[in-house]
């Protein structure tokens, strides 16, 4: 049952004061910022816990709902500003909130020498505003607003350091592959509108029965809107093949790369599927395709994490990995499972992250693995947590990651709709997920210092803004995974299903242990392996460390015709504009310059004139008659 | 005037005329002018219009003209190297105005040739003229003054050497 | 009509006039003469309204001629007034050497 709750806004725009605060007094008060930067999030989690305890209260399958105003109404059709507080948003908020408050408070302390100390936290902010937007709207298009919000903050994050080109460009890259995902976005939005008269989310649930029957030139709606919608998710969540954006994006500082390209904002594109489950559901073909794109991902990204060398690289082609597994989880009729790895897996990612920015922040900047090594004894808080999140992205019980993953992986094989060939390739990659995902743990930890000495003679463990997060989120990943969140998302994302067989259970427990040590062994006890595993390989190992070159292949296919397609109009179309622009004023001047003349300033030439005149006046008088 | 008369001065009149035009030593166009003046008073005095011939004479020729050489004493002009412009203007500025003349003659003869007529004795005398002008003209004759006024005033103000 | 030459024969002489007056308007390069030039002009006109005061039998042609020869009077004042000032400015009365106001 649905009740109205006039404070549910509150969530949404205590944050924007916050970020309308830095904005305008920021800049001055840097003490102020501190405190109301992380202020206004933690506020907004207090009344997102207010909010779930009056659900909870209400029972399952209960809503809380706030109209704020009629946003559009036009022509038959209209869309409310409302948030809508199901199950489903409440996880999601009380995630975005808690974790994005952990990481503002980590900002604090990482952040604390920039100059900019202010933008941050206010784009912060705004970031935190646009997905509470987009993951409380009631309406796909107030969803919209979000998820171009949180695209606009991406790209602002990600180049926050505008002074170095490559980061402003890693920025322009996040934003126009995004837009290739969002035109798929908005043609799903337009499909369903046109076919149901709204955008709502109760309003397109009482439609489905029209929705299964409708077609559009031979192709049922659903399938097509679903695979529209599936665009966007996919370029939003990093998928393949619109996932090049991610990895650039770690040019951005590390906190964000937790908040954004972790924890939150990829992660819409799962929950905006999730909140569509529905409409899915009447396609199964674009479940399927679903399934098969999550799949094929976190194998593909997982390859090329086994050769990155810079540690955020690793961290950012594992997030691409995971995020396959919530796809997967999507495409095989288990959201509820695909929720749950959201949540487990913002926790043990963003502390990975933040961990890895604790190491860079000790070591002055250094972010390649093969100058690092040895830190155990010198950072040990940071290694001990990273240790935690490393067990939990590895699927080792009774960690975090283990339950949500193996939830997953079982329902790819006896769920709903079950795609065993999907599966197989998840097993496949959590074991390869354990294995590179211990490579970092132990380049970065074990071993011998590799890193320059005067590197070496400032490590430090974080400072306690930074260090308080890091183990809150440890504690998370370590006890995460026994939050019931399929249960309490059921009366949204519907039944999650029997549990898994014990035999599952090992053989996931058993790939995450076994990848663990084998990374031991390449990487601890014989560190003359890899160079020798590589060497094996020859070509495909270069090609592996190189991406597979698909950033290449993007350039020569998309971004360079585009290139010319601009030069094109700019050599030929602009200066043809510009012409016509200015073709009144060389007209001008080119009749003026010819005619002035004439003022030669010499009076017969004017008596002349006078004649000629008098001339052609008496001539047409006189020969007239 | 008999017709053979008229021819006489006509002719002369033309030849008058030529030299104010062509002739290069500023005096001797003054002195063309002249004559150009007193043979156009003879044919006024020949269509019966005796006050104006006499005005012709001692306004036009004993003033104006007379102002003319005055000037050009003043101002010490000489005989001209080239008086003319180039032939080309020569020849443009001959044939338009001839062709002037020919549209002149045809506008102004085109119609009936106006009845014999025969005039009043005192036809342009004193008397019929100012009865004319003070009567039907009396306003341009009052503005004719206020222009000769002005006109005195004007040229000694623009003539006026500057306190330098 | 007048004794026995005919009007026409008077309008032709003051088109003759009228024309060379004209050429010496637009030939001549010394001021003072162009200036001449133009009381020629005056003058042929004057003879066009005389004779036609004659042929009409009215006296008005007669007052006409009469302005026009006090505004020429007047004209002229002012005209050589004005070439006195130029000359004293530019030391030329050459036409061509005065053309300043010019593009």
């Amino acid at each position: 049952m649905v009740t109205a709750v006039p404070w549910l806004r509150w969530i949404v725009l205590v944050p924007a004061a916050g970020f309308l605060f830095q904005v305008t007094a920021g800049r001055r008060w840097r003490g102020a910022v501190a405190v109301v930067g992380p202020g206004v999030v933690l506020a907004a989690l207090a009344l997102a816990v207010a909010a779930a305890r009056q659900l909870d209260a209400l029972g399952p399958g209960a809503a809380l709902v706030d109209r704020c105003y009629t946003w559009l109404d036009a022509g038959g059709f209209r869309a409310d500003a409302a948030l809508r507080f199901d199950a489903l948003a409440m996880v999601m908020t009380l995630v975005v909130t808690g974790v994005g408050f952990l990481i503002h408070v980590y900002s604090l302390g990482y952040m604390h020498d920039d100059p900019d100390f202010a933008r941050f936290f206010a784009y912060l902010n705004l970031f935190v505003t646009a997905m509470l937007i987009l993951v409380l709207a009631d309406d796909l298009a107030l969803l919209f607003v979000g998820w171009e919000g949180v695209g606009l903050c991406s790209y602002l994050l990600i180049g926050f350091w505008y002074a170095k080109e490559e980061n402003a460009i890693a920025g322009k890259k996040a934003f126009l592959v995004n837009r290739v995902g969002d035109a798929g976005f908005l043609l799903g939005l337009f499909l369903l509108a046109r076919t149901t008269g709204t955008l709502a989310v109760d309003g397109i649930a009482a439609h489905l029965p029209a929705l299964r029957a409708a077609t559009l030139g031979g192709w049922p709606v659903p399938l097509l809107a679903a695979l529209c919608l599936l665009a966007g998710a996919t370029g939003k969540s990093a998928q393949l093949p619109l996932y090049v954006w991610l990895p650039d994006a770690m040019a951005g500082p590390t906190p964000v790369s937790a908040l954004i390209h972790a924890a939150t904002m990829v992660t819409a594109g799962v929950y905006m599927m999730a909140r569509l489950h529905a409409l899915f559901a009447l396609a199964p073909a674009a479940l399927a395709a679903v399934a098969a794109i999550g799949a094929a991902t976190a194998f593909f990204a997982a390859t090329i994490a086994f050769a990155q060398t810079d540690i955020k690289k690793v961290l950012a082609y594992s997030t691409i990995s995971q995020l396959g597994y919530m796809f997967l989880g999507v495409g095989v009729g288990a959201a509820g499972a695909a929720i749950f790895h959201v949540v487990t897996h913002a926790f043990f990612k963003a502390l990975l992250f933040l961990g890895a920015g604790s190491v860079i922040h000790a070591l002055g900047g250094e972010q390649d693995m093969r100058r690092m090594g040895g830190l155990r004894q010198k950072l040990p808080l940071t290694f001990s947590t990273m240790a935690v999140a490393t067990l939990a992205i590895a699927g080792v019980p009774p960690f975090a990651g283990f339950f949500s993953k193996d939830a997953i992986l079982w329902a790819a094989l006896g769920g709903a709709h079950p795609a065993p060939a999907a599966a197989l390739l998840g097993y496949v990659t959590a074991g390869m997920t354990a294995f590179y995902m211990g490579r970092l743990l132990f380049l970065t930890f074990f071993g011998t210092c590799r890193a320059a000495p005067e590197a070496q003679h400032h490590v430090h463990e974080a400072p306690a803004t930074m260090a308080l997060p890091l183990v809150v989120l440890a504690v998370l990943s370590a006890v995460g995974g026994f939050l019931p969140v399929p249960r309490v998302l059921e009366p949204v994302l519907g039944n999650a299903g029997p549990e898994a067989p014990l035999g599952l259970d090992v053989l996931g427990a058993a790939l995450g242990l076994g990848g663990l040590a084998l990374a031991w062994v390449f990487y601890v006890a014989q560190p003359e392996l890899p160079a020798r595993a590589r060497a094996a390989l020859g070509g495909v190992a270069t090609l592996v460390a190189e991406k597979f070159r698909v950033d290449e292949l993007y350039d020569r296919l998309v971004v360079g015709p585009i290139f010319a397609l601009a030069g094109l109009a700019a050599r030929g179309i602009d200066p043809l504009i510009d012409g016509l622009a200015t073709s009144p004023a060389v007209l001008t001047r080119a009749t003026s310059s010819t005619w002035r003349r004439l003022q030669t300033g010499n009076v017969q030439h004017y008596a002349f004139s006078f004649l000629a005149g008098a001339l052609a006046l008496v001539g047409w008088y006189v020969l007239r008659r | 005037m008999s017709p053979l008369v008229f021819l006489v001065v006509a002719a002369l009149t033309v030849v008058a005329a030529l030299t104010v035009v062509l002739h290069r030593n500023p005096v001797h166009s003054a002195l063309g002018l002249v004559a150009t003046m007193c043979l156009l008073a003879v044919l006024f005095l020949g269509l019966d219009a005796q006050l104006i011939g006499f005005l012709q004479v001692i306004v036009y020729a004993g003033a104006i003209v007379v102002l003319f050489l005055f000037v050009i004493m003043l101002l010490n002009l000489e005989r001209e190297p080239r008086g003319l412009g180039p032939s080309v203007v020569v020849g443009a500025a001959t044939t338009g105005a001839a062709g002037l003349a020919v549209l002149i003659v045809r506008g102004l003869t085109g119609g009936a040739p106006p009845a014999d007529t025969t005039v009043e004795a005192d036809f342009g005398g004193v008397a019929a003229v100012a009865e004319r002008l003070f009567t039907a003209y009396l306003l341009p004759f009052e503005l004719t003054s206020l222009l000769l006024l002005v006109a005195v005033v004007g040229a000694v103000a623009i003539a006026k050497r500057r306190p330098s | 009509m007048t004794g026995t030459t005919p009007l026409s024969w008077y309008l032709v002489l003051s088109a003759l006039l009228f024309a060379i007056g004209t050429v010496g308007v637009l030939v001549r390069r010394n001021l003072i003469v162009i200036f001449m030039a133009i009381e020629l002009l005056l003058n042929a006109v004057n003879l066009t309204f005389v004779a036609f005061a004659r042929a009409r039998g009215a006296v008005d042609g007669q007052v006409i001629v009469f302005f026009v020869i006090t505004v020429a009077a007047a004209e002229a004042a002012v005209g050589l007034a004005i070439i006195l000032a130029l000359f004293r400015l530019r030391g030329t009365t050459n036409a061509d050497e005065v053309a300043t106001l010019r593009w």
